[in-house]
């Protein structure tokens, strides 16, 4: 049996198209509408609600906190302040990504980590001889993410101004009418966005809160194909899409290190010891092998291949997850493993892992499309992620 | 300022065709200056705040053809295009039923079923149809209109084009394209369908903008329009822009300024200035004068032709046949400000009925009697309309928790017995008013504030003549190579170095920024004379 969330009383009655996704044995909507157009849009014109209870959430406590979270992650714990959020991978001892989540330091030393798979396990392990608990609060805590360029007038209208003036990856504790929360300035969509944080027994008022004041802001409840093709245009990776978690990586050559990634940013050598970082200092040295860019296809090359059967180019209504080739001068440089149209950019992109020798932003290559069952190449430009990044996504006001 | 040769290219009127035309011009390289008359930009495509908090599509209200290379090349979205959904359209009716298509197939399917089985299939076979002649006819609307009566390469070239474009429709689909060429909209739904609703609703998209009838030959072409959208689906290069149809002007706006060119609002153009049959530059209302060796007219073909220049530096078939030209206005807009939501009697309260259009259009009688009224000079008692609520897709329209409504109003006969004046107006206004009340009873009480606008106040305001909002109707005999008129379709005019780049000229009507893009072509490619 899947499990439902805390908001599902909420949500099974708007969903409209009873496209319901599994989501760590949970069911949570894939759109409401019949389609998720309108949820899209919301994302980038108005505000989205999006429940994202399912993630796991772990809360960790104690004296050695800090020096227990440097040791996972990748990102300097003792820089973050209270208040503050880090977004993060973790790596095992190979230097190979294990997940990715925020970390929200609450206090001094209390710390919540988000995760896409459950890590209890992992963490519990590196734990010995340190002075910290952990707590699995998965199932007691609920989320949900509210998110576009309404998010901020929604949330203001319906709390008591705590979250007014909260900045980009930053967190606070506010009161949303009667209901108490914890509010992060984070998101998986690249916009102006809050993740908020609250007793599942609460879930079901703090939706009716939200929906009541977003309602004159075009407030939509909106699902997963949405936030689908939002995450791509945000260049943000999925896990068991873009990338295989290590430990669940049946042959070698399926584990990427940070660097491959994109997240090379994330990776902080200079802190002292942390699992994986000798690989990762090797691999820095050496240079990785593997990129994760952006691609962005030629319209005039996807509108020559489909003339060439008679049609219009036909674009993918929802986001693909699914591995297709990528080719330089006839041989293989790589493979794209998410791609969507772009409503807001007009163009068709899709995340891509390319060979080192052709992840150049600029470079030219081909992507696999196929036009009536006939596997043809369109070509495609190598770019720099997020393809888009609204100003309003950091904006201070 | 008279100084020299500051500029490569003056554009006369910053509608939306004449930004896009400078935004190409730009892109290519030219020092470009955009005069706009008002102190906004976009012509008729403009949002302004009339009434504090709330923001009016003024005229036009939903971007619809908006070409996709323009978009591209221009790279719209970066200087803020959005292109928001708008996905379904409602016939209310007057017994209380009502007719509406979703944008999810199988909902339309199964409320044309409930009118009428037989429709609800026809409509797919019809839509595929339609579909098919619109891949064939799309590139026409890419491509520089041939002289029919030149025996030059170039033009015989490009007939033969179109020859070839037209080669590849099966017999049904040229059966079909020759019927949809010369018979009226009512007539050719007629063979389709006989759901009342539906065929009024979809056979009003052929006389927008027309002083023509459901039932008047050559309507049933515009059908294809909509359908020409539709292969840009994916695309989305149709709906609602964010922001209102200011949205569009401003982005193209942005882009033409992040190519250099020079756009100046409250700058009038006067006149241009010919000089040996040249036309050299242009004189500001203010007095000034500018110079550059091209000038473009982004205004309809009358000022254009006989306004802007003397009627002695043109041929005299010429000013005849743009003396000719169809230009006659037939819509008028209203928008309002509204307290609350209509409440339709059909489908009660908040619903997603109200995130589309809703078309007073119920049925192909209805449509003709308002133009009965306009054919002998009245306003049309019980009007068409096509009505949009900005505020339910873009909630930033309007303060919270309050709304705007466009309403696209026909017939408003520009020529209206005795001319328009205020009192006409209002009586107009109110004509709309009691005819949408008695669809959604609430509504006279919830409006705020309400702006009025006929043929008369188009003209006057947005510098329209007679309020013709496509610069010209789009009927077959001033489309293509005759529009403006035969020998002069290729954006080129009888002054040397004067160009046309309005919706007067090929392809016309509505936001598309083709006219803009084809004459900046046009103009790159051949070298002024």
């Amino acid at each position: 049996m899947l499990r439902t969330t805390p908001f599902h009383s909420r949500t099974a009655p708007l969903c409209e198209a009873q496209n319901w996704r599994r989501w760590a044995g949970y069911v949570t909507a894939g759109s409401y509408e019949l389609t998720h157009d309108r949820e899209y849009h919301a994302i980038r014109s108005s505000a989205a609600l999006f429940d994202v209870s399912p993630l796991f959430k772990y809360e960790i406590r104690g004296r050695d906190a800090v020096r227990f979270l440097d040791r996972v992650v990748t990102r300097d714990v003792s820089k973050c302040v209270p208040g503050q959020v880090l977004y993060t991978p973790w790596c095992d001892e190979a230097g190979k990504v294990m997940d990715d989540g925020t970390l929200s330091r609450l206090e001094d030393d209390t710390f919540r980590l988000t995760a896409a798979e459950p890590n209890l396990r992992w963490l519990l392990d590196n734990a010995p001889g340190m002075d910290v608990e952990i707590a699995d609060v998965s199932d007691s805590l609920a989320a949900l993410s509210l998110q576009g360029p309404n998010a901020r007038s929604i949330l203001g209208s319906a709390s008591d101004g705590a979250v007014d003036g909260l900045g980009f990856f930053r967190l606070t504790t506010a009161r949303v009418k009667d209901v108490s929360v914890t509010v992060t300035r984070t998101g998986y969509t690249g916009d102006l966005g809050y993740e908020i944080w609250v007793d599942a027994s609460d879930a079901p008022r703090l939706w009716d809160v939200l929906m009541d004041a977003g309602g004159p802001y075009g407030i939509t409840p909106a699902g997963i194909l949405a936030l689908d093709v939002a995450r791509i245009e945000a260049g943000l990776i999925l896990i068991d899409v873009d990338y295989v978690p290590a430990h669940r990586a049946i042959i070698e050559d399926r584990k990427s290190s940070p660097f491959e990634l994109g997240l090379g940013w994330t990776v902080k050598l200079d802190k002292g010891a942390f699992v994986g970082r000798s690989a990762l200092v090797e691999e820095k040295r050496r240079g990785p092998e593997w990129e994760l860019r952006g691609l962005e296809v030629s319209w005039e090359s996807l509108e020559e291949v489909y003339t060439e059967v008679g049609l219009p180019p036909q674009l993918p209504s929802v986001a693909w997850r699914t591995s297709v080739p990528v080719y330089s001068q006839g041989k293989q440089v790589g493979y794209a493993t998410s791609g969507c149209w772009s409503p807001i950019l007009k163009k068709y992109i899709a995340l891509a892992h390319l060979h080192a020798s052709h992840s150049r932003p600029g470079t030219d290559v081909h992507m696999e499309v196929t036009v009536e069952h006939q596997r043809r190449r369109a070509k495609a430009r190598v770019v720099e992620t997020p393809f888009f990044n609204p100003e309003r996504k950091r904006a201070a006001k | 300022m008279s100084a020299g040769h500051r500029y490569d290219a003056i554009v006369i009127g910053g509608g939306h065709n004449g930004l896009v035309n400078a935004a190409y011009l730009a892109r290519a390289g030219k020092r470009v200056v955009v005069l706009e008359k008002r102190h906004v930009l976009g012509g008729a495509a403009v949002t302004e705040e009339i009434y504090p908090g709330f923001k009016y599509s003024v005229c036009s209200y939903v971007v619809s053809l908006l070409r996709p290379e323009i978009i591209r090349d221009l790279d719209l979205p970066r200087h803020g295009l959005e292109i928001l959904p708008l996905e379904s359209t409602l016939t209310p009716l007057p017994d209380g039923d009502h007719l509406v298509r979703w944008a999810d197939h199988d909902q339309t399917r199964r409320e044309l079923y409930r009118h009428s089985p037989r429709d609800a299939e026809a409509y797919d076979d019809f839509g595929k149809l339609m579909y098919q002649l619109a891949v064939a006819v799309k590139p026409i609307l890419a491509m520089v209109p041939p002289d029919p009566t030149s025996l030059s390469p170039k033009d015989l070239l490009g007939f033969g084009r179109l020859a070839r474009h037209f080669r590849g429709l099966g017999e049904e689909q040229f059966h079909a394209l020759f019927k949809l060429m010369t018979m009226s909209a009512a007539d050719y739904l007629d063979e389709w369908f006989e759901t009342e609703p539906l065929k009024a609703t979809m056979s009003a998209s052929g006389i927008i903008g027309t002083f023509l009838g459901p039932r008047s030959p050559g309507t049933a072409y515009v059908l294809l329009h909509h359908y020409l959208g539709e292969i840009d689906g994916a695309m989305r290069a149709w709906g609602f822009p964010r922001g209102g149809t200011g949205g569009v002007s401003e982005s193209i706006a942005g882009a033409a300024r992040r190519f250099g060119a020079d756009i100046r609002t409250e700058a009038g153009v006067a006149q241009v200035i010919v000089k040996n049959g040249k036309a050299v530059g242009v004189a500001l209302e203010n007095g000034d004068e500018i110079r550059a060796p091209v000038v473009v007219s982004a205004l309809d073909p009358k000022r254009t032709f006989l306004e802007m220049v003397e009627p002695k530096d043109l041929p005299d078939d010429f000013v005849d046949a743009i003396r000719r030209f169809k230009i006659r206005g037939s819509s008028g807009k209203v928008n309002l400000s509204l307290s609350e939501l209509p409440d339709f009697t059909c489908l009660p309260g908040m619903g997603p009925h109200l995130r589309g259009a809703i078309s007073i259009s119920p049925s192909v009688d209805y449509l003709e009697r308002a133009y009965d009224d306009a054919k002998y000079g009245a306003f049309s008692r019980r009007p068409y309309m096509d009505i949009i609520i900005p505020s339910m897709i873009d909630p930033g329209m309007a303060p919270p928790g309050k709304h705007v409504m466009s309403i696209f109003v026909q017939y408003a006969p520009s020529d209206l017995d005795g001319g328009w004046d205020e009192t006409k107006r209002e009586a107009f206004g109110d004509a709309v008013i009691d005819t949408l009340a008695e669809y959604a009873p609430n509504l006279p009480g919830a409006i705020l504030h309400r702006q009025v606008l006929t043929p008369w106040d188009i003209e006057r305001e947005m510098g329209l003549t007679q309020g013709n909002i496509f610069h010209g109707e789009l009927t077959l005999q001033q489309l293509f190579c005759m529009r403006p008129t035969v020998g002069w379709a290729d954006f080129t005019t009888p002054v040397r170095n004067y160009y046309q780049c309005g919706s007067g000229t090929h392809p016309g009507g509505g936001i598309t920024g083709a006219s803009g893009r084809l004459a900046a072509l046009k103009i790159l490619g051949g070298r002024p004379r």
